[in-house]
């Protein structure tokens, strides 16, 4: 039982003033994922075949390779704010809950880095 | 935090229920189950059932608490006054959806009417719940109007236009059937200031006549206290008055937006 006066638990710690920002990028990631996700989908079922060539082929007409990298980075990026929001919902003990939070920003980033580099090595590849 | 189950001791004894019998000779007897939890036992919450004679008993699910309170089980506790939809008082979960007894008809509901306190706030007893917290996050948004211009001799003006963007926004009761109906508030309740006391703050944004609205807008600007709404939209949808917090929170959005440029 805390003795401090429902205002003053009402109150907190204050507003951190921030927030915007992370729900602006939130839509306009998502805005951007609305073209390129089409995009990909489309191009990926109009494969002749789905073997590697193909696929290798693709990748290296620079517009692809382009819209790729756009296309990995908007999704996780976008990825990242959303698991961080779905933590903060959920998970109650604030010690648990900046480390999961850093945890899954550290994997999708290292998940976005392999896919961009995945994506320039075939780009720039003999 | 998220809690997806009641403490052991908040879980509903379903065995300890009471049946009150409607009196012999009724014909339209209409069975209410209502959530009973006494703090002065050790005992579990439990769900009482009282059969009515709707025949001798006024139209609306408070009608029908008020006749049970003063003829078959004094022990029934309960917020009322007004019984008009003004004060606000009566709020509890009537038939799976938060609003205002008074002006719920017990013909809307089939069946036998289901009756709980406001979801997931601390239950002082039987169907009143605990809004101290509630009240304080309405207190913290500072609701009156603020301005560092000395004020007028006569009146502070405001044309017709800027008085129409207050409608749909001080109709609000501060029943609290709206937030208590939101998941967010239910997971994060201790720093999300939930519908009504976002759409309070609104009020006081729109309202033309107030002169801080930057600095309000610095309060709510908050990954907590504005920004776990998820636009669920369950707050509009149970608001017994008809209103729409989810809209004012985000036009309240929009305004962050606005001023970052």
């Amino acid at each position: 039982m805390s003795l401090r006066s429902p205002l003053s638990q009402a109150r907190g710690l204050g507003s951190a003033k921030e927030g915007v920002g992370h729900w602006w990028v939130q839509r306009l990631t998502a805005l951007a994922l609305i073209p390129l996700t089409l995009w990909f989908v489309v191009s990926v079922a109009r494969f002749p075949l789905l073997d590697h060539a193909t696929l290798v082929a693709w990748i290296k007409a620079p517009l692809v390779a382009v819209a790729l990298v756009l296309f990995f980075l908007s999704m996780i990026h976008h990825a990242a704010l959303g698991v961080q929001v779905v933590i903060e919902d959920y998970v109650g003990n604030e010690g648990v809950k900046l480390v999961s939070i850093v945890l899954a920003k550290f994997a999708l980033y290292a998940i976005a880095a392999a896919s961009v580099f995945a994506v320039l090595k075939i780009a720039f590849g003999a | 935090m998220a809690q997806l189950t009641l403490p052991k001791n908040s879980k509903i004894d379903r065995n300890a229920g009471k049946v009150f019998k409607a009196p012999a000779g009724a014909k339209n007897v209409r069975a209410f189950k209502i959530y009973r939890y006494d703090p002065d036992t050790q005992a579990n919450p439990r769900v009482d059932t009282y059969e009515i004679d709707m025949d001798k008993c006024g139209p609306m699910v408070l009608d029908a608490l008020i006749k049970i309170k003063s003829e078959m089980d004094s022990t029934l506790t309960f917020r009322r006054s007004c019984r008009e939809g003004i004060c606000g008082s009566c709020a509890m979960n009537i038939d799976g959806t938060n609003t205002l007894a008074c002006t719920k008809a017990c013909d809307d509901v089939k069946g036998e009417v289901k009756i709980y306190p406001l979801p997931h706030m601390p239950v002082v007893k039987d169907l009143i719940p605990d809004l101290t917290h509630f009240y304080a996050q309405y207190a913290s948004v500072e609701p009156w109007l603020k301005t560092d211009t000395p004020a007028p001799t006569r009146e502070r003006l405001q044309s017709e236009e800027d008085r129409a963007k207050l409608d749909g926004l001080y109709e609000c009761i501060l029943c609290a059937c709206c937030s208590t109906s939101c998941p967010s508030y239910w997971w994060n309740g201790d720093r999300y200031l939930g519908p009504a006391v976002l759409m309070a703050a609104y009020r006081w944004l729109v309202d033309s006549r107030d002169e801080a609205t930057g600095e309000r807008l610095d309060q709510l600007e908050d990954p907590f206290k504005l920004y776990r709404c998820h636009t669920i939209m369950n707050c509009s949808k149970t608001c017994p008055k008809g209103l729409n917090p989810a809209k004012a929170i985000a036009e309240t959005k929009k305004m962050l937006v606005e001023r970052r440029g």
